[in-house]
């Protein structure tokens, strides 16, 4: 969400709350019972033999989570810096990719990359025989692909409003010490842009993460397709999703709290 | 305050209820969503074509029931049935001890081999041996898929599930499986069409009646007695009176009831 | 092989039948019916949400709180999973209590509801943000001119927030017409589905997928136009550091 940059005046408050008053209490107990009432009457006799799948598919989820955020990052640093000092092909070039990744839903990105490019692959006899065949016939590379520019594609824009928001005072400092271009980005630019792009990189991990269960629908086998094969296997509807709701609140819940913990630890004063 | 939350909120109630279509008066018939061809797939005016589709129409017709097309997700299909989403599912589904723990079926309709497809000059035979190493593709919830985890699963490098038969299918053809394994007719019409060329029958598997089951029938709610009854008798009908035979010339040169 | 000539076969996107084009203008066209239909009840529910949100008693706001943070928290893909099927579900359950007969329904509702229900807690937080930057003299104004408590909210606090909420909303929207190729999984017929279909019916993949491609680009690009327009509008009279 883009919050608006208008100075906003101050909404009073209701008088700060304790985290337990008596009807919290009433709640709690609500919710503990309908948690106990799905428990006792729903059917869970599966999990016991897919567990070991289960934590298997948690792995594989966010494993692609953090590499292609990663990866994302940096292609997206790329894009930021790419449109706020590149010459004006390549900006213009940059802002175009964003668009084009932004403006189109992942899902179908997805399948273009996977069932389009992959069967324009196949026709090659010289890519079918050549050293990379082995990967490009496996679907995790097509959804690593799909994930991380749809990642650089968001994040990219953050960063170019970050790097476009470095005050030119500091980077003027920086020239007035000596520093050389590169010195200047990499000790002062690059830095100071990354604090200020810090708040969003949170919100943005949650975003891909909610976007990993899409490759199942290519096969690759995250926790979403190990849910689904059990959906399929024991014709459970609300059990099996109930489940995975689950597990991906507790993931976004530690990715926040990661995320918190980080930005405790940068001092990031007034970016 | 308290009134205006009030009315945002049955405003918000009733556009929610606003929504919720007619009473159901007609029979819902889930197919698959997904193309199966030569069963059941869209063409290009988004209408459902298909052997399937004309034996829906022969029995509706004999059992003298309002049918309507409802394509559902392959794997919500039979939650669909039992939510009442849909009342009949006619989707190649074939009858499993495992599925009749949650739904019922109708008499057979179609008892088909199953069959192994596999890249031209890549020679291998539909057996355990054969398939040692490769990496074959199923649909997911099917018997085959049951099957190939049974019966290749130690062997193989890896059994991949597709949502459709058509992506398994054009995976084969793109050289990123190495065996497909599904009804013999459904890829047999994969073979014949444009982009199967790539590709040959390696041979049917061996027999396992109990996860091959008894041949394709019409899934039905547990409850459902009387549509059961009722399509009994269409097919039985239809099968006596020719009406079977007719429609299913313009597919197959051959009798696919069964035995 | 066949494919890379069949790329340049624009043919299979005519209108009529032998080309795939009016199969995939029927399922933009559903797709957009989800998106502003889910769009709007989204709306609905974050204008109840969000005043709920504020003013609303501290079970109410607790509730909420679950509800938006639950949401958020959970993939779209999941969240259409369930609503899609337990929701139809939970109706016809609560129809059979109340000794009603079942209903049936539609693909688009359920799915406008699933759309519907995601977006909603998204806009309850926007627009709590929003009635939140509201000047609070302007409601105590016009408390004091007498207005009744809807009065106010028609005349002045959802104006007011306007300008506030509209970058949020217009990025909600954008999100909305994405979602809705989230029920291709279900198998909705919208365009994403109908593309796939074509796809893979013709095996063109890749000219279909580029069509599909091209007519969401379209309606981001014109959205965007629409957008600008309307908040250059919502925005008057407004000074600020723009």
């Amino acid at each position: 969400m883009s919050d608006t940059k208008v100075t906003m005046p101050a909404y009073v408050p209701p008088p700060p709350r304790r985290l337990l008053e008596p009807h919290r209490i009433f709640l709690i107990a609500l919710f503990g019972a309908i948690v106990f009432c799905a428990v006792w009457f729903l059917r869970w006799d599966w999990l016991e033999k897919y567990q070991w799948k289960l934590i298997h598919g948690i792995w594989e989820t966010l494993f692609l989570l953090f590499s292609t955020a990663a990866a994302g990052f940096v292609l997206a640093v790329l894009l930021g810096l790419v449109q706020v000092t590149g010459p004006r092909p390549l900006a213009m070039l940059a802002r175009g990719f964003c668009t084009l990744i932004r403006g189109t839903p992942l899902l179908l990105q997805l399948w273009l990359l996977y069932y389009g490019l992959g069967s324009v692959f196949a026709q090659y006899p010289e890519i079918r025989q050549s050293m990379f065949w082995p990967y490009l016939r496996q679907a995790w590379p097509y959804g690593f692909t799909a994930l991380m520019l749809s990642f650089a594609a968001y994040e990219g824009e953050v960063m170019r409003g970050a790097f476009a928001g470095v005050p030119r005072g500091e980077l003027e400092a920086a020239r007035a010490f000596g520093m050389g271009r590169f010195t200047m980005f990499r000790r002062i630019w690059l830095p100071r842009a990354f604090y200020r792009a810090l708040p969003t990189l949170s919100g943005e991990t949650v975003l891909q993460l909610k976007s990993t269960p899409l490759v199942a629908t290519i096969t690759v086998v995250d926790v979403y397709a190990i849910i689904s094969r059990v959906r399929q296997d024991t014709y459970l509807t609300y059990e099996p999703l109930l489940l995975l709701a689950l597990i991906y609140m507790c993931l976004t819940g530690i990715l926040v709290l990661l995320f918190r913990f980080l930005e405790n630890r940068i001092p990031s004063r007034g970016a | 305050m308290k009134h205006i939350l009030k009315t945002t909120l049955a405003a918000a109630a009733l556009a929610t209820t606003a929504f919720t279509g007619a009473l159901a008066e007609e029979v819902k018939v889930g197919i698959a969503a997904e193309p199966y061809p030569p069963f059941t797939s869209p063409d290009s005016s988004g209408k459902w074509v298909g052997w399937e589709i004309e034996f829906m129409d022969a029995i509706c017709a004999e059992a003298k029931l309002d049918c309507v097309v409802t394509p559902v997700a392959w794997d919500g299909i039979i939650p669909a049935l039992t939510s009442g989403k849909i009342d009949m599912i006619i989707g190649s589904m074939s009858i499993t001890e495992e599925r009749l723990k949650t739904i019922d079926f109708s008499d057979k309709y179609y008892n088909t081999p199953t069959g192994i497809i596999g890249a031209k000059g890549d020679d291998f035979e539909a057996t355990p041996e054969g398939l040692s190493g490769k990496i074959i593709g199923v649909q997911v919830s099917t018997i085959h898929a049951d099957y190939a985890e049974k019966h290749f699963g130690d062997v193989a490098a890896e059994i991949k599930q597709y949502q459709t038969q058509d992506e398994a299918n054009q995976d084969l053809a793109a050289g990123r499986v190495d065996a497909v394994q599904a009804d013999a007719i459904a890829l047999d019409a994969f073979l014949k069409s444009e982009g199967g060329d790539c590709c040959e029958l390696k041979g049917n598997v061996e027999d396992d009646q109990a996860i091959l089951g008894a041949g394709v029938g019409v899934g039905l709610r547990k409850d459902d007695t009387e549509l059961k009854d009722k399509l009994n008798a269409a097919i039985k009908a239809i099968r006596d009176n020719g009406t079977y035979e007719s429609f299913s010339e313009k597919y197959f040169d051959f009798d696919i009831y069964g035995s | 092989m066949a494919a890379s000539p069949v790329f340049l076969n624009l043919d299979l996107l005519a209108l009529s039948p032998p080309g795939w084009g009016g199969v995939l203008l029927t399922g933009f066209a559903a797709s957009l019916q989800l998106a502003v239909g889910g769009f709007g009840l989204g709306l609905l529910i974050g204008i109840g949400g969000a005043f709920g949100k504020l003013y609303g008693g501290p079970i109410l706001r607790d509730l909420l709180e679950v509800y938006t943070t639950v949401i958020r928290a959970v993939p779209e893909l999941v969240l259409i999973l369930l609503l899609y099927y337990a929701g139809t579900d939970a109706v016809n359950s609560l129809l059979m209590l109340a000794g009603l007969p079942r209903v049936d329904i539609s693909g688009l509702a359920a799915g406008i509801f699933v759309i519907g229900v995601v977006q909603g807690a998204y806009s309850t937080e926007v627009l709590r943000g929003a009635i939140k930057a509201i000047p609070p003299g302007q409601i105590e104004a016009a408390r004091a001119y007498g207005m009744s408590p809807f009065k106010t909210l028609r005349r002045i606090t959802l104006p007011a927030m306007l300008p506030y909420a509209i970058p949020g909303l217009s990025n909600l929207w954008l999100i909305a017409t994405k979602d809705t190729a989230l029920l291709a999984v279900v198998g909705f017929s919208e365009l994403t589905l109908v593309t796939r279909q074509a796809a893979g019916a013709t095996k063109a993949y890749m000219l279909f997928y580029c069509a599909a491609g091209v007519l969401y680009l379209t309606l981001t690009l014109v959205s965007n136009r629409v957008i600008g327009h309307i908040e250059r509008r919502a925005r008057r009279g407004i000074a600020g550091p723009m």
